[in-house]
C-alpha cells in the first residue's frame, strides 16, 4: 500500500439533490499514469475539483502521500505538491509569459511575500522556470504577454505553470481541448516525456490520445465507477461503449 | 535552454528607463517651482492636487493591480484626518505625534475593511467597501463627544514651520513624491506581481499555492497607510474635519480621480486630480451646477476614454511607435 500516493476511498460530492460524484474509491500507484474517462457529466471535473480542494466533498475521504487533505484549502493542498491543469484556459493574460511562470514557480517561496524587493527571477528560480518551459515547448516565447500566444501555446502554458512547482500528482484536465491534430501531438509529447517520479492523472475525451499515453483507466459514469482497467482493455469494454454510444438510459 | 541562462531577466523590463527618470525629476522640479509663480489661493489647489492624487494612488493600488475596486478610501483617509485633529486640538499632542497616529488609526481600519471585504470581488467588494465607509460616516456623525458630531472640529493645528503657505507646500510635494515612490516600488516588487496575479486570476493563483485571502488583506492595508498618510496632510492643510470627510462623496470622488487618470497608471492619479480639482473650480465659478458639469464630464471620459486620460495617452503613444 505504500506505493499509493492517491486514495479516494467513498467520496462524495452532493450539489443539493445532484450527487455529482456518487461514491467513488480510486488508488492511484506514485508515478502511474491514469486516464480518467467518461460522457459529459459523469463528475470527471468534480472530481478534480474535489481532489484538488476547489470545493470539498460532502463525505468520504482523501489521502494524499500520508497525508488526509479532504478539508484542507487549495493552497495547501498544492504545497503538497499537488499541481493542476484547467478544462478551460486559466492564465494571467495580461502578464507575459515569463510573469506567469515567476507566479507559478513562487507560489510555494517565502519570495512572494517581499514588499518591496526586485521581481525579477533569481538564479534557482530562472533555472526551474526555463526547464518547464523547456518541458511543455514553451521557452522561446518568455516575454510576450499571454493574451497575444495562439490558443494552442496557451495550452502548452498551463502544463508549464503546472510543472514548474516541481509536483509530484499532476492533474491535466482536458490539456488538449480544442487543439488541432498537430497540437494534440505536441501535447501528448509533452505528457509523455515526463519523468516517472511524478504521477499524473488525466482527463481526457480523446481516446486514440488518452489511451495511447496513460497505463491504466477508470472510467466515470453519473457519478460513480464503471470499470477499472488497462488501456488494452478499455477499448473493448461492453459498459464503457455503452455509456458512450448512447444506449438508451434514464434521464 | 542556453537563451534563457544568457538572458536571467525573465518578463518585462522592470527597471526604471533613463527617460522615465529625466522625466520624473523633471515633473518634480516644475511641481517644486510652482510656488514661485502661482497665488496663494491656487497654490492651495495644487496642495490639494497632490494629497487627494496620493488618494488616488492609494485607491489604484487595489483598483488597478488588484482588480478590486473600493468605495471605502474616503473613510479611510477621513479618519486619519479626524485622528490628527482630534490629537493635536484635545489630546495636545504635538503635530508629527498626531499625523503618526494618524495614519496608524487609517492603516488599522484599512485592516478591518480588508479582513472583511478580501473574500468578495467585483460588485460585491464595491458594495461591501461603500458599506463600510458609511458606517464610519455614521460614526463620526453620531459620536458626537469625540467627533464633535456635524459641527466637526476645528483648530489650527500646522506646526509653526510649516505655517507658510509655501513651506506647507513644498513639505506636502516631498513627502507625496517619497511615498508614490514607494507606491511604485511596492506595486512592482514581487508581492504586487502576485496582486496582478489575482487581479487576473484568483483560481489559478490558489492552486498555485497563494492564499489569495491572505494577500489582498496586505493590499488592502498597504493601502490604507497611504490613503491614512494624505488624510494626515490633510488635516494639517484644512486645519477642519467634518462628516464630510469620511462621506461617500469623498469616496466617490477620489476613485473618479483614479478613474479619469486611469486606472493601473499609478501616476495617472495626480493628472486625474488635477482634471477634477481644476474643473471644480474652473466650472464653480461659472454655475451653481458644477457638479452636472462634473457629472457630465465623467460620463464623456468612461465613453471615449475608459483607460482615462494618462491610459488613453500611453495607448496613443504606443500606436504611433508601431
Amino acid at each position: 500500500m505504500s506505493n499509493i500516493i492517491l486514495s479516494l476511498t467513498d467520496v462524495e460530492v452532493a450539489f443539493d439533490a445532484l450527487k455529482a460524484v456518487n461514491g467513488v474509491t480510486i488508488a492511484v500507484p506514485k508515478g502511474e499514469r491514469r486516464a480518467i474517462i467518461g460522457p459529459n457529466g459523469a463528475g470527471k471535473t468534480t472530481l478534480f475539483n474535489a481532489i484538488t480542494g476547489v470545493i470539498q466533498p460532502t463525505s468520504g475521504q482523501i489521502v494524499f502521500d500520508g497525508h488526509t487533505i479532504t478539508r484542507l484549502p487549495p493552497h495547501k493542498r498544492a504545497r503538497l505538491g499537488i499541481s493542476r491543469t484547467f478544462q478551460i484556459t486559466n492564465l494571467f493574460p495580461t502578464l507575459t509569459v515569463g510573469d506567469n511562470m515567476i507566479l507559478a514557480v513562487r507560489g510555494l517561496s517565502p519570495r512572494k511575500f517581499s514588499l518591496f524587493g526586485s521581481p525579477d527571477a533569481d538564479a534557482g528560480e530562472a533555472r526551474r522556470i526555463a526547464a518547464a518551459l523547456e518541458a511543455s515547448r514553451m521557452h522561446e516565447r518568455a516575454n510576450i504577454p499571454v493574451k497575444e500566444l495562439s490558443y494552442g501555446e496557451q495550452r502548452q502554458l498551463e502544463i508549464a505553470l503546472a510543472l514548474v512547482t516541481e509536483p509530484r500528482l499532476l492533474l491535466l484536465d482536458e490539456p488538449a481541448a480544442g487543439l488541432s491534430p498537430a497540437e494534440r501531438s505536441i501535447v501528448a509529447e509533452i505528457i509523455r516525456s515526463l519523468g516517472r517520479e511524478l504521477t499524473v492523472i488525466l482527463i481526457e475525451h480523446d481516446m486514440d490520445l488518452a489511451l495511447g499515453l496513460v497505463d491504466f483507466v477508470t472510467c466515470l459514469h453519473e457519478g460513480q465507477v464503471l470499470v477499472e482497467e488497462p488501456p488494452s482493455e478499455i477499448r473493448n469494454d461492453q459498459r464503457v461503449q455503452e455509456v458512450y454510444l448512447g444506449k438508451p438510459r434514464h434521464a | 535552454m542556453s537563451n534563457i541562462t544568457a538572458s536571467p531577466a525573465i518578463g518585462a523590463p522592470r527597471s526604471l528607463s533613463t527617460g522615465a527618470i529625466i522625466t520624473a525629476l523633471a515633473v518634480i522640479t516644475v511641481a517644486a517651482l510652482l510656488p514661485l509663480m502661482l497665488s496663494t489661493y491656487h497654490l492651495g489647489l495644487a496642495t490639494e492636487v497632490l494629497i487627494f492624487g496620493l488618494l488616488a494612488m492609494s485607491i489604484d493600488i487595489l483598483a488597478g493591480f488588484a482588480g478590486r475596486t473600493s468605495l471605502g478610501h474616503g473613510a479611510i483617509f477621513g479618519v486619519s484626518t479626524y485622528v490628527v485633529v482630534y490629537a493635536v486640538m484635545t489630546a495636545g499632542l504635538s503635530p508629527l505625534v498626531a499625523c503618526l497616529l494618524g495614519v496608524l488609526a487609517a492603516t488599522a481600519l484599512g485592516a478591518v475593511f480588508g479582513l472583511l471585504a478580501v473574500r468578495t470581488s467585483g460588485v460585491y467588494f464595491l458594495l461591501l467597501t461603500l458599506a463600510l465607509g458609511m458606517i464610519v460616516w455614521g460614526i463620526c456623525l453620531r459620536w458626537t463627544q469625540v467627533t464633535g458630531g456635524e459641527n466637526g472640529l476645528r483648530g489650527a493645528i500646522r506646526p509653526a514651520l510649516l505655517s507658510d503657505y509655501r513651506a506647507f507646500y513644498w513639505m506636502v510635494l516631498a513627502v507625496t513624491a517619497v511615498l508614490s515612490l514607494a507606491i511604485w516600488r511596492f506595486v512592482r516588487s514581487p508581492f504586487g506581481l502576485t496582486l496582478r496575479g489575482i487581479r487576473d486570476s484568483d483560481s489559478r493563483m490558489r492552486s498555485l499555492g497563494y492564499d489569495v485571502s491572505l494577500h489582498l488583506f496586505i493590499g488592502f492595508t498597504v493601502s490604507g497607510l497611504f490613503a491614512g498618510a494624505a488624510g494626515a496632510m490633510y488635516a494639517l492643510f484644512n486645519s477642519f474635519v467634518s462628516p464630510s470627510t469620511v462621506a461617500v462623496s469623498q469616496s466617490v470622488e477620489a476613485l473618479l480621480m483614479t478613474i479619469a487618470g486611469g486606472v493601473g497608471t499609478l501616476f495617472g492619479a495626480f493628472v486625474g486630480s488635477a482634471a477634477i480639482i481644476a474643473l471644480e473650480n474652473i466650472a464653480s465659478s461659472y454655475t451653481e451646477r458644477w457638479q452636472t458639469v462634473l457629472g457630465v464630464t465623467f460620463i464623456l471620459i468612461m465613453i471615449f476614454a475608459p483607460e482615462g486620460i494618462v491610459g488613453t495617452i500611453r495607448a496613443l503613444v504606443a500606436r504611433l511607435k508601431h
